[in-house]
């Protein structure tokens, strides 16, 4: 069934930008170009009701701006701004695309409420980012709906359900994609395309390229429809690639999470406060090394160099209520060797691992919002902070595997959004935003809200830059 | 879907939010619901009632169908809600009610109208009925000021008494103990809430009713049906007053504080129940219980008819319509208060009871 939106798309018809994408990039980069009076066809690869790509599942966005407003309680300025992206990449960007995107963002809220976002003030589980990161009411998908609404009314078409799989060009400029919609090909023909289609993540046979066998055990928090063809295709057309191709933001999360689109209720915050195992009841990492949000985005990839890509987190009842609840209950039980039962584990390994850290746990002021000195000694590897024995039963466990958010492979671009090729020249006609470029700015780590800035400020550059092409 | 899955569903639903959280800002709900870590049965009760199904959660919602978790918050903390109104309705035999409650009210309605139209063309003449009457006591020429009075004063002392009955077994089913009620900060912020209907605004920008777009059409609409009903009240109240202690009996001059005020209340009635009843007609059923369709329906019809029946009344008091347009306008009075404990009305009571608890909660949080 074609939706109300199909059906006003024409796909003969030559649009004045294409964009491939249907995420916070994409919209931005359609409305931007829109707004200057170009045709724009937006080709959302989802059905309708998962349109959004990853932004979906975000919440918050990070933005430069000089003093307090309604939803953020003060200023945030660009040497402050650039300090906290240079502590999470460790230098791993390009400067003047780092610091273009933060000058950029300075009041984005604005722009961002004039194209139908509603903002909120952070209530209680994100009031550490109440200063620098400005909410959503409702979250990423209440955003993408308001993105949505306000492309269609000014006349972006949508098409849901398109797949661009191939780009064409003639004498070296774009001229068009090929697109898979409702089982038949299209040719669509832009004078200038913007592709906002994400990085690969979703390709579990890419991920596989790199990480081996292991990729099958790998859960994608994200949409299922990041599957990287556009990314494959532009370096397939000789764009210079940016970013470790082997690399992705991997955090762990609940193992009984759905293989895509599990989002954020997979998490689990309860690390800290236990001790965690891999099948041979081995652990393997100081689970205390410092607060979850600064550890969180290692463990993922700590958990795919296990065995089997599992690994299990051990609380007792004095930890239950410490860490933000989750989806899934944990396993329960009254002993430590019911539990490695219903995990699925050796009793007396467990047991034995489970003795030796609680011999090596010293006493010490237990103190969850602090760096405490709870710690264990003589103990391979260490628990830094927070070692309380387990041994107040219920005992509770949660297996954790590896939860890709995003890769990091993707296109060189230059501050005009357009996409480099190996000879360091643009690509004529094609600009790229989002996911599949943060690469350049995000070579490393991450930091919250910082990739719908990138999104957006380089989605609005690519629009205005396609629709400026486009004009010759 | 039978009550145990339901609060089995409600519970599988709320964990899952509570995991999530992103719709903290749409209304009490989920603020609420941060305070739990589990939800036992009393927990979601009293959630399902503070809920105004605003459905900003369900178009926002990135496990809405069909994603695998299959969440649709509006849609299972409706079903719940009309389940608790089935169970803390008092005397409880009245539960059954809420099944095919359009039927129950049709019928209740059809009988009012009988007996009203019966007793007036059978006790009366049909040259008075019928007869233009134009003076004081006009209305107690054509049916006689006891039989006015008295039959709607036990009906309206019935029907108090049920519905404080039902507050009550209500506030002890959410945990609440009966002494909580009378907690004044507590209902005074409720009363705020309640009567700028807060919770239906999602934060300003209005509720997504009837579509995924964002309107406060819903929330001016319902808020003049209700300051439409306390306005008709007032005039009831004033009429009374007027009655006993000035000894002016009815009808009133058009240009007088009870017709006045009653005349507003009945088109203000009639003109939101009008567009309640046509954005229902429009309302994208996804997020919406299909169950309590004919409750909704019924109870704005009848609440429509009442209005409209006193408006009637009013436009032709002085016209030979007058004795049939009185019996009539009765019949529908009476099957309106008679409903109002196994109906869509007890929404009202419950719901300021759960703006209470939830007023409570914030005050002991300190926000």
């Amino acid at each position: 069934m074609r939706s109300a939106e199909d059906q006003l798309v024409d796909l003969e018809k030559e649009y004045g930008v294409v964009v491939v994408g249907g995420g916070n990039a994409a919209l931005c980069a359609a409305m931007t170009a829109r707004e200057t009076g170009t045709s724009v066809l937006l080709l959302e690869c989802s059905p309708k009701e998962f349109r959004g790509g990853n932004s979906r599942h975000t919440r918050n966005l990070r933005f430069l701006h000089e003093g307090p407003t309604s939803y953020l309680t003060d200023a945030y300025l660009e040497d402050e701004f650039w300090e906290d992206l240079m502590l999470v990449t460790e230098g791993q960007t390009t400067e003047h695309l780092a610091r273009l995107t933060i000058r950029e963002s300075r009041n984005l809220g604005e722009w961002m409420e004039a194209h139908g976002c509603v903002f909120q003030p952070p209530l209680r589980g994100t009031l550490h980012l109440s200063r620098t990161n400005a909410h959503f009411l409702g979250g990423g998908k209440a955003l993408v709906n308001a993105y949505y609404a306000r492309a269609l009314k000014i006349g972006v078409r949508v098409l849901y359900g398109a797949e661009a799989r191939s780009i064409e060009l003639l004498e070296g400029k774009f001229s068009s994609l090929v697109v898979r919609h409702n089982g038949s090909e299209h040719r669509i023909k832009a004078k200038a395309a913007v592709m906002a289609s994400g990085g690969f993540q979703a390709d579990l046979g890419w991920l596989r390229q790199y990480w081996g066998d292991a990729a099958e055990n790998f859960l994608i928090r994200g949409t299922p429809f990041n599957r990287g063809h556009m990314l494959r295709a532009l370096l397939a057309l000789g764009a210079k690639p940016v970013g470790d191709p082997r690399q992705c933001h991997a955090v762990a999360i609940d193992a009984r999470a759905p293989k895509f689109d599990g989002g954020i209720v997979t998490r689990l915050d309860c690390v800290p406060f236990g001790i965690v195992v891999n099948r041979d009841c081995r652990r393997f990492y100081n689970e205390g090394e410092n607060f979850w949000p600064k550890r969180y985005a290692i463990w993922g990839r700590l958990v795919a160099q296990q065995p089997g890509q599992i690994a299990y987190c051990l609380i007792d009842s004095k930890s239950l209520n410490l860490f933000m609840p989750s989806v899934f209950p944990p396993l329960e039980a009254n002993s430590i060797g019911e539990l490695a039962r219903n995990l699925g584990l050796d009793p007396r390994a467990l047991e034995n691992t489970v003795r030796t850290y609680n011999a090596a746990v010293r006493p010490g002021r237990f103190d969850p919002t602090a760096l405490d000195d709870c710690h264990t000694e003589g103990l391979e590897p260490e628990k830094t902070h927070w070692a309380r024995p387990l041994d107040s039963p219920p005992f509770y466990g949660y297996p954790l595997r590896p939860g890709i958010t995003f890769t990091y492979l993707g296109v060189t671009v230059d501050d005009r959004a357009r996409v480099i090729l190996q000879d360091n020249q643009p690509l004529p006609g094609i600009m790229a935003a989002g996911e599949i470029m943060s690469g350049n700015i995000l070579g490393k780590g991450y930091l919250a809200g910082f990739g719908m800035t990138i999104g957006t400020v380089f989605g609005r550059i690519a629009g205005r830059e396609a629709a400026l092409y486009a004009r010759g | 879907m039978p009550a145990d899955d339901l609060l089995r569903e409600a519970q599988r639903v709320m964990t899952i939010c509570n995991a999530c959280r992103y719709c903290e800002g749409f209304c009490a709900v989920f603020p609420a619901m941060e305070l739990r870590r589990v939800f036992a049965p009393r927990d979601l009760k009293y959630l399902a009632n503070l809920c105004h199904n605003c459905r900003g959660c369900y178009y926002a919602c990135q496990y809405a169908p069909p994603h695998e978790f299959m969440l649709n918050v509006p849609k299972t903390l409706a079903q719940l809600r009309r389940e608790t109104y089935k169970e803390f309705v008092r005397p409880s035999a009245l539960g059954r009610l809420f099944e095919k409650n359009g039927r129950v009210l049709a019928l209740l309605t059809a009988g009012c109208l009988l007996l009203a139209l019966g007793l007036t063309l059978g006790f009366q003449p049909r040259e008075l009925v019928l007869g233009v009457h134009q003076r004081e006591r006009a209305f107690y020429k054509v049916i006689p000021y006891e039989f006015m009075v008295w039959p709607f004063l036990a009906v309206g002392c019935a029907v108090s008494v049920f519905l404080i009955n039902g507050i009550i077994s209500f506030w002890r089913g959410i945990g609440g103990r009966p002494r909580e009620l009378w907690d004044w900060a507590a209902n005074l912020r409720a009363l705020g809430d309640a009567l700028k209907l807060t919770y239906l605004g999602g934060g300003g920008q209005g509720c997504n009713y009837p579509d995924e777009s964002f309107s406060n059409a819903r929330r001016w609409l319902h808020q003049t049906v209700f300051y439409g009903f306390f306005l008709t009240g007032v005039s009831t109240a004033l009429a009374a007053f007027y009655d006993h202690f000035l000894g002016r009996m009815a009808p009133y001059p058009f240009w007088s504080w009870p017709v006045v005020l009653g005349g507003l209340g009945g088109l203000g009635i009639m003109a939101g129940g009008l567009g309640l009843l046509y954005l229902k007609a429009k309302v994208d059923r996804a997020p919406a219980d299909e169950g309590a369709l004919s409750m909704d329906i019924g109870f704005t019809v009848l609440l429509l008819l009442t209005a409209l029946s006193g408006i009637l009344l009013l436009l032709f008091r002085d016209t030979r319509a007058m004795g049939l347009l009185l019996a009539v306008h009765l019949g529908f009075v009476g099957a309106f208060f008679l409903s109002l404990p196994c109906g869509k009305f007890v929404h009202s009571v419950y719901r300021y009871a759960a703006l209470v608890r939830n007023a409570q909660e914030r005050i002991r949080e300190g926000k």
